[in-house]
């Protein structure tokens, strides 16, 4: 491999790194354990070597949203240093040193929060190493520090005197100032430029960097055979034909599966399918898709715990010259990263390293120590690329770590690879809730909202894990109803609540997570509302905005101009717009639709975001296309489908069709200039085009559809 | 028992059962593991190969049926079309997650291989069992235009 990626830490901080920053971060106890154990550099986020090569630690997974390339570039930025010189590597499990700054003491990425919580923290971690350079010019060349100038990794005096970084990081190693300016946005050089991404080369050559590709001497490939329903557990075992398979060295079971260990993958995967499991299901969860739809919508059509109330939406429903209501479905949906669930580890009665791709390293390394009986400070996390993750490799029930952990266990000392089929990554759970919606509003005899009434009814994924008293708050998870609440939008009565279900279904983030239903109800209800009394979609969108939403009101603005500017909607097409906030970030979009034989077809769209600085506007629009193509996929034709008996329907891509290249719109975007402080884009796309693409369709053949995906309407 | 495979211009002997599939081989016993794992049954295109220049799918392919066949990886994927296709993919700097890259390099690699100058329904029709999550279709469309226009450049 020769790009700029380099997977081996030790390599990158072992002998060539000459000195290292630790940005007045405390030294925690942890971190303490781990420099003992191994090197001098684990609670530092900028290292230079000696031939000038500056290495980022990235607290944050890179799961394809360009992390690593964005906080490299705040570093770079206050460091004024060359891009080419800029790496950056996965740092080590420490939910101290490396806390999502926005989460408090945990180390996790999600939420669209890594660069706005880190912004300040790299840029000065950047400052702080460029003042330690300066520092060590000033004193070997005998000037005053406010005389060195350094541009694009060079130091320089108007003597003439000139250093590279490199050569100056020895004697730069020294105390780190207590205080460094930041430089203001609009001396920015490198940020806002195009910044070829840290991990290009590496994932074009299909370089090993995601767990399944570690392969460590004589380890024995894993898999497992997972409980038909949520719940089940395992009630017998006969092994005796997949031991007879060649190269399966044993079968072990647990409460809730049954492993298969092998010398290769080929004989893991025989002996799965030829061990023959008895279940009991007395725990098991039973009810199916349906029953869940219809104890879910009898749920939503009172109010429940008030997220939001203004005025009193009962008497003006009541008083309203019309209300309407409508309700909404919403099926699970699964992650289906190309890269099922995945890990290697090794271990013995005195530690262990892991190879794992997790959104929180430090707690899924407590787990898997847990679970092995070991010290955490004597385990190891080496976190790994992942194939894909959209929320699936956070868990705040630790639940992929622990299954790595207590199936290495009973495996006994040694080296393992865990590996998910396909199907045990449709089937496995961990979906974005099924979720019902009942919403009522009320018009004046003008056709004006009046009153506005939205019951949302899904169970929470924080129920039962350590995070539920953290994230659940007066009665509310946030995240079952993110998008519903904080509407740009003003009327007089206005109240939303939530109905909390539950199930024995797991369920989790998935990529925008309640902004993928709450947007979609709040956005296709209002199209219908404006095109009762023919307002126009965009003007009757303006003329309902808050006056302080003026960044709503821009994008909007913006995106209509862009649609303008396109042309003529070309015959039998029609365009649908969306309005929609989520993680900070303003987005609008437009999505020119026809009707492809009773599906919607989007050939194109037109994107504005404001997510305040842009750090990598290349990257920025490739977020955008990404989440467009993976909204409107979930829009189109995905769904998790329990049957009777509550066991799922699907199985692969086969029967859960995610986006193909034939069905991708063009997408354009445009980002609104500013100077607030970055916002995330990595969910964004996701939640406004699909009701951009349900309004085009409405305006295109009258329809509304409410229960999704589009391609369930058959079934209906 | 062993069987003699012809990867990437080398003879490599590969001690698995015939029925395994050429992923696996790939992977477990030779150590290349640029051809990834998605789904086992042929739909996601992660696996891409060239079984004797042509796209095939390693996971559906027992070693069993290869035969002489030559296979090229994304490991040590060359000749014109391979280098024009990589470097675009570059210069395009698109990769996400990258899990799917290497199969839609190799994708791309027989496309053009095949047609020089595709259209965008021409790469549509190609690519369409390569399968990427993060959705970068937009810029695999461009990254084949570029890569077909440095080929033409190149004769």
């Amino acid at each position: 491999m020769t790009g700029p990626l380099d997977l081996s830490r030790r390599a990158v901080l072992g002998a060539g790194t000459a000195f290292v920053l630790s940005v007045a971060l405390p030294l925690p106890r942890r971190a303490a354990a781990q420099r003992a154990e191994a090197d001098a550099t684990f609670d530092a986020f900028v290292s230079i070597d000696a031939d000038g090569i500056i290495t980022i630690q990235s607290k944050h997974l890179e799961m394809g949203q360009g992390v690593m390339t964005g906080l490299a570039a705040m570093v770079a930025e206050e460091l004024d240093a060359d891009w080419s010189q800029m790496r950056a590597v996965h740092s080590p499990a420490d939910d101290e040193v490396y806390a999502n700054l926005a989460y408090g003491s945990v180390q996790a990425t999600g939420s669209s929060t890594s660069i706005s919580n880190a912004y300040e923290q790299m840029r000065r971690a950047g400052a702080t190493a460029r003042a330690m350079l300066v520092a060590a010019a000033a004193e070997d060349w005998g000037v005053s520090e406010d005389e060195i100038a350094v541009r694009r990794g060079t130091l320089s005096h108007p003597s003439g005197r000139e250093t590279e970084f490199g050569a100056l990081a020895a004697a730069a190693s020294r105390t780190a100032p207590q205080d460094v300016s930041l430089k203001d946005p609009s001396d920015f050089t490198l940020i806002g430029t195009h910044l070829p991404r840290l991990d290009a080369e590496a994932k074009t050559t299909g370089a090993p960097i995601f767990a399944m590709d570690e392969t460590p001497p004589s380890a024995l490939v894993m898999t497992i055979v997972h409980p038909p329903k949520f719940g089940s557990m395992v009630a017998s075992v006969d092994d005796v034909e997949a031991l007879a398979i060649k190269d399966v060295e044993r079968v072990a079971f647990y409460d809730a599966g049954v492993a298969i260990f092998a010398r290769d993958t080929h004989a893991a995967l025989q002996g799965r399918a030829a061990v023959r499991v008895g279940w009991n299901h007395i725990d098991a969860e039973t009810r199916s898709s349906a029953d869940l739809y219809a104890e879910w919508s009898g749920a939503a059509s009172t109010p429940g715990v008030i997220v939001e109330n203004r005025g009193d939406v009962d008497a003006r429903l009541a008083d309203a010259a019309e209300s309407v209501e409508a309700e909404y479905r919403f099926p699970f949906l699964a992650h289906m990263p190309i890269e099922p669930i995945d890990g290697v580890i090794r271990w013995d009665e005195t530690g262990g390293v892991v190879w794992l791709a997790t959104q929180m390293p430090a707690l899924d390394r407590d787990v898997i120590a847990g679970e092995l009986g070991l010290d955490p400070a004597t385990v190891t996390m080496n976190t790994m690329y992942v194939g894909g993750a959209f929320g699936r490799r956070s868990q705040p029930g630790q639940n992929i770590a622990r299954e790595l952990g207590r199936i290495a266990k009973a495996g006994g000392p040694g080296t393992y690879k865990i590996m998910w089929t396909r199907e045990d990554e449709t089937k496995g759970g961990f979906y974005r809730p099924l979720t019902v919606h009942n919403i009522k509003a009320g018009l004046d005899v003008d056709g004006a909202i009046v009153a506005w009434d939205n019951t949302i009814a899904n169970q929470s994924f924080f129920t039962g894990t350590m995070f539920e008293g953290w994230s659940i708050q007066d009665g509310i998870d946030k995240t079952a109803i993110e998008g519903a609440d904080n509407l740009p939008y003003v009327w007089p009565d206005h109240r939303v609540s939530w109905q909390r279900m539950y199930s024995g279904v797991p369920t989790l983030w998935w990529r925008a997570v309640g902004h993928t239903h709450a947007g979609y109800v709040t956005e296709t209800f209002l199209e219908e509302l404006l095109h009762r009394t023919g307002r126009d979609p965009v003007q009757g969108r303006l003329d309902l905005l808050a006056p302080d939403r003026t960044r709503d009101r821009a994008v909007l603005e913006k995106v209509a101009a862009m649609a303008e500017d396109a042309g003529a909607v070309p015959e039998g097409r029609t365009r649908g717009v969306a309005l929609h906030k989520s993680y900070g970030t303003y987005m609008a979009i437009i999505a020119e639709v026809s009707d492809d034989d009773g599906m919607p077809r989007c050939h194109r769209a037109w994107a504005a975001v404001d997510c305040g600085i842009v750090l990598t506007p290349d990257n920025v629009a490739s977020q955008i296309e990404g989440g467009v193509g993976f909204g409107l996929s979930s829009l189109l034709a995905e769904e998790i489908v329990l049957g009777d008996g509550g066991e799922v329907e699907q199985s692969s891509y086969v029967d859960y069709p995610i986006l193909t290249i034939d069905r991708m719109p063009h997408v354009e975007v445009a980002t609104i200039p500013s100077a607030a402080p970055p916002t995330g884009v990595g969910e964004l796309g996701v939640a406004p085009i699909r009701p951009a693409v349900a309004n085009a369709w409405f305006h295109l053949t009258g329809e509304m559809v409410r229960t999704l995906p589009f391609s369930s309407r058959d079934r209906a | 028992m062993s069987l003699d495979l012809t990867i990437n211009g080398d003879t490599a002997s590969v001690d698995a059962t015939p029925d395994t599939p050429l992923l696996w081989a790939l992977r477990d016993h030779l150590g290349l593991t640029g051809t990834k794992y998605g789904c086992g049954i042929g739909q996601c295109g992660a696996c891409a190969v060239l079984i004797d220049g042509v796209l095939a799918y390693a996971c559906v392919t027992p070693i069993d049926t290869l035969g002489g066949a030559s296979v090229e990886t994304i490991d040590d994927l060359s000749g014109p079309a391979a280098e024009a296709v990589k470097a675009a993919w570059i210069a395009h700097d698109f990769a996400q997650c990258g899990y799917c890259q290497p199969g839609q390099v190799v994708a791309a690699t027989a496309l053009l291989s095949e047609t020089p100058a595709p259209t965008d329904a021409d790469i549509d029709a190609a690519m369409s069992g390569q399968l990427c999550r993060c959705a970068t279709y937009q810029r695999v469309r461009a990254a084949i235009h570029t890569a077909a226009a440095d080929l033409e450049g190149g004769e």
